[in-house]
């Protein structure tokens, strides 16, 4: 039986990528003082997305995806007024195996975190995986996104992964 | 341009509506969702209201439905892999069987014309085609022809060939061969680029039209062997071409397509939460016909639509559900 059920891939005990290169983090959010004031309406922007999802938790190092450069703020696309969110990732080798759960990792806290309006779109950077078409195929396929959230351990891992740490 | 106006919006299920089905009257509808159950609403006067919650049959997702074309039973089927049958003998619906056998999410599942026959199929890739006897349901075929994901499976109206659609991009047309009762894939239809969700035969099943992943409905019509417009059919066979492609209607994956045996009108289930109608153009070329949006109703609902159908007794009307929880009950008039 494969061990994640939705993404059809059996080994994802041994390290892949032994020594990942190390970012530097992005600042704190500046707060400016519309950001404090009730009358003006924040509307969402990359900035607030990508601080959603900098601290996920690779799956095999602990390290965010934001100190692996997983996610950059420039690689997040906000249309407020169409609901549309665009969000790309560009794993750490172009083979990983780890591709799949990590999409899923952004997409589920995503879906969590924002409200229901948004279409939120999750690929991987053009060119920096082996399968990428495969992969944002299963990504965008909401029935099996939805079968896959069913199955226990594949959202206990995805839960460990999307934790925050203390 | 038509109007699609709402007569109602069904509220009660929790989570996102996978189905709907109309019973083969007119007069209830089934839903099904992500809540595990399947609610049945039947029209009371000018209202639609709740008449019964069937629970326990599954114990995840619940993906489709179906009335038997007789009425007295409804198949569903879901994400823990198992078909049931439900029938109401004791008065009330009770799931009394279940069909099991594949290996992972069943994902549609459809009655023959005589309801003679009962197909399904599932993320395992395969089609099986169930034969029914007496409450007696036993497995006739299982067909591996798709190389992907199944996602839906539809009868043709008057006969028992069987359609399907799959996450590999294609269509496919089965049927018996009654030399060895032996289910074959008789053609394969390819032309989308990414996911085809779902199909629907017209009236005389002789078009279906497809939806997909890539944004467009393509409408397929059969050349039987000797045709007048001259298309080949090898193996005496008969062949589906591609007649025309709606291109540039839809922003967003389009889940679900019905076409109305009695008004010939097409409906569209999409990921950009619109309802949208199509009709054929009165002095379209059968070879090469033109169809135009008649309607495109903004915000249907407030989520994706997964599935819409029409009411197979009254003209206009039309069920559709949503991930925003709701099932609608709309009316189109020209």
């Amino acid at each position: 039986m494969d061990k994640y059920n939705y993404l059809d891939e059996s080994n994802a005990e041994k390290l892949e990528n032994v020594n990942p290169k190390l970012y530097k983090k992005a600042d704190e959010r500046q707060v400016t003082a519309d950001d404090e004031n009730e009358d003006v309406v924040d509307e969402f922007d990359s900035r607030e997305v990508f601080d959603i999802v900098r601290n996920i938790n690779d799956p095999e190092h602990p390290l965010t995806l934001e100190e692996l450069k997983v996610v950059e703020e420039e690689l997040i696309e906000v249309d407020n007024e169409k609901n549309n969110i665009v969000i790309k990732f560009t794993p750490t080798i172009p083979h990983c195996s780890m591709a799949t759960l990590i999409g899923l990792s952004i997409r589920v806290l995503l879906l969590r975190t924002l409200p229901a309006r948004f279409k939120i779109t999750v690929e991987i950077t053009p060119g920096s995986h082996t399968s990428e078409d495969a992969i944002n195929k299963q990504l965008a396929d909401k029935e099996r996104v939805a079968a896959a959230l069913e199955n226990n351990h594949l959202l206990e891992v995805i839960n460990q992964c999307i934790r925050i740490k203390d | 341009m038509g109007t699609l106006e709402l007569r109602q919006s069904l509220t009660g299920h929790r989570g996102r509506v996978w189905n709907v089905c109309w019973h083969p009257l007119g007069s209830c509808v089934a839903s099904c969702g992500e809540d595990k159950t399947i609610r049945i609403w039947v029209s009371k006067g000018s209202q639609w209201v709740i008449k019964t919650i069937l629970t326990e049959g599954h114990t995840r997702t619940i993906r489709e439905i179906a009335w038997s074309p007789c009425g007295n039973y409804i198949a569903s089927v879901s994400f823990d892999a198992t078909v049931a049958i439900w029938d109401k003998k004791s008065g009330q619906f009770e799931c009394n069987t279940t069909l099991e056998g594949h290996e992972n999410e069943v994902k549609s599942v459809s009655w023959s014309c005589g309801g003679q026959l009962l197909a399904t199929c599932s993320r395992d890739k395969s089609v099986w085609v169930w034969e029914v006897n007496d409450d007696d349901y036993e497995c006739a075929a299982v067909i591996n022809a798709h190389s992907q994901d199944v996602k839906k499976v539809r009868w043709h109206p008057t006969s028992d060939i069987l359609a399907s659609a799959s996450y590999d991009n294609s269509l496919k047309i089965f049927k018996e061969d009654t030399a060895d009762s032996d289910w074959l894939c008789v053609s394969t239809l390819t032309s989308h680029t990414s996911t085809v969700w779902s199909l629907s035969f017209n009236s005389a099943g002789d078009r279906l039209a497809s939806c997909s992943d890539d944004r467009t409905v393509k409408i397929w019509q059969e050349y039987k062997p000797g045709n007048e417009a001259g298309i080949s059919t090898p193996n005496d066979e008969p062949v589906w071409k591609c007649v025309c492609t709606l291109s540039g209607y839809h922003t967003r994956t389009i889940y679900d397509i019905d076409w109305c045996k009695k008004t010939g009108l097409i409906v569209t289930a999409c990921g950009d939460d619109i309802v949208r109608i199509f009709k054929e153009e009165s002095d379209s070329d059968p070879n090469q016909p033109t169809f135009s949006m008649v309607c495109s109703n903004e915000t249907s609902h407030t989520q994706d639509v997964n599935s819409v159908q029409w009411n197979p007794a009254e003209p206009g009307l039309v069920a559709s559900a949503s991930d925003d929880g709701e099932v609608k009950i709309w009316f189109y008039s020209d």
